[in-house]
């Protein structure tokens, strides 16, 4: 039962003093990814149909190694920002909630890890 | 989790039929959500039939015809009838909008009528308003300073300080903003909603007080300020033709700004 007032349920427990990082990092990466997914794609329809080698050998230029690692480390990391919002609007209970998100970061960084060490091994002539 | 159907006893069902006078020439048919605590039965949906010929031009017209004619058990509440007050708030023809601003012949059909969406009903058209109340509370919506004020006129602003008001003091709290908004129907508990937050930007905004960055300090959260995605349900529905979600980008660009 819950017995206060109207006022101090709205107040609740207070202002949680974050909200700007989330808000500004999910433009800034999707600003980034602007021109990334335009490069990734311009790439991917020029490198589409060729064979390992010639990837291997495209992927092992400085260049496109870290513009790859960038575009998909910026992809998943604006991919978390945007499920944790996501997260926060559908799912009410404090624990689901908090497991959720919790999943949500060690998906986002396992997977930013795998592709950036798939990449390196790629590049660096795995 | 977020519930995406009503709960068995809120499930609206069939009511009466209230057929139109013998004689009337222009009949328009109005579908009114009803709801009476009292009786512990489900609510319904009654249509009532009246003459347009017969009745003022507004919604609330035919409102209060049905109520002081067919049916004075009929609730909502109305004061001003000048759109004004904000009382009369109610979803009619599926947008939230003030039943006497709202012109009976804009609507094609039948008049569909229901309370504000996704709010406590009290009793027919009347929900219960208590938590945006307590939420506008919370956000201080009163003049704070702690110069005291001249002690022979009142405190200056220029033009141009007043100007940034505009768009902000008009708001009537009537709060079809705030529960046209699915961010608030899923999180209202947490989240301030468009007409308190447009509320707190016209106390940011205004130059006179003095306690601006205490009140970013208080919207910094998660769900109070940052469950607003930018839908713009808010600004679509305001009878007065207010920008809410305009105004909460307001509140967000201040809180960028001072971090850079």
């Amino acid at each position: 039962m819950d017995l206060r007032s109207p006022l101090g349920r709205a107040r609740g427990l207070g202002s949680a003093k974050s909200g700007v990082e989330h808000f500004w990092l999910q433009r800034v990466t999707a600003i980034g990814l602007v021109p990334l997914a335009a490069w990734f794609a311009f790439s991917i329809a020029r490198i589409g149909g060729a064979d390992y080698d010639a990837v291997r050998l495209w992927l092992s230029a400085p260049v496109n190694a870290s513009l790859m690692i960038l575009a998909v480390v910026t992809a998943v990391w604006h991919g978390v920002l945007g499920v944790q919002v996501v997260i926060e609007d559908y799912v009410h209970g404090h624990t689901s909630m908090w497991i959720g998100l919790i999943a949500t970061r060690m998906l986002g960084a396992f997977l930013a890890t795998a592709m950036t060490v798939s990449i390196l091994k790629i590049a660096l002539g795995g | 989790m977020v519930e995406f159907s009503l709960p068995a006893n809120s499930k609206v069902e069939a009511g009466k039929t209230h057929k139109a006078p013998a004689g009337a020439t222009a009949v328009k048919t109005f579908t009114i959500y009803r709801f009476d605590p009292d009786l512990g039965r489900n609510p319904r949906l009654d249509s009532f039939e009246i003459d347009s010929n017969a009745c003022g031009p507004m919604v609330l017209d035919a409102l209060l015809k049905i109520k002081n004619e067919i049916d004075p058990t009929l609730t909502f509440r109305r004061s001003c009838r000048e759109g004004i007050c904000g009382s009369c708030a109610m979803n009619i023809d599926g947008t939230n909008t003030l039943a006497c601003l709202k012109p009976i012949a804009d609507i094609k059909g039948e008049v569909r009528v229901y309370p504000l969406p996704h709010m406590p009903v009290v009793k027919d058209l009347v929900c219960d308003l208590t938590v945006p109340y307590a939420q506008l509370e919370s956000v201080a919506p009163w003049l704070r300073s702690q110069t005291p004020p001249p002690p022979d006129t009142e405190r200056l602003q220029s033009p141009e300080e007043r100007a940034k008001l505009d768009g902000l003091w008009e708001c009537i709290l009537c709060f079809c903003c705030q529960t046209s908004c699915p961010s608030y129907w899923w999180n209202g508990g947490r989240y301030l909603g468009p007409s308190i937050l447009l509320q707190a930007a016209r106390w940011i905004e205004d130059s006179r007080d003095e306690f601006t960055g205490e009140r970013l300090d208080a919207l910094e959260d998660p769900f109070k300020l940052y469950r607003c995605h930018t839908i713009m349900n808010c600004t679509s529905t305001c009878p007065k033709g207010l920008n809410p979600a305009r105004a909460i980008g307001g509140i967000k660009e201040k809180l960028i700004e001072r971090r850079f």
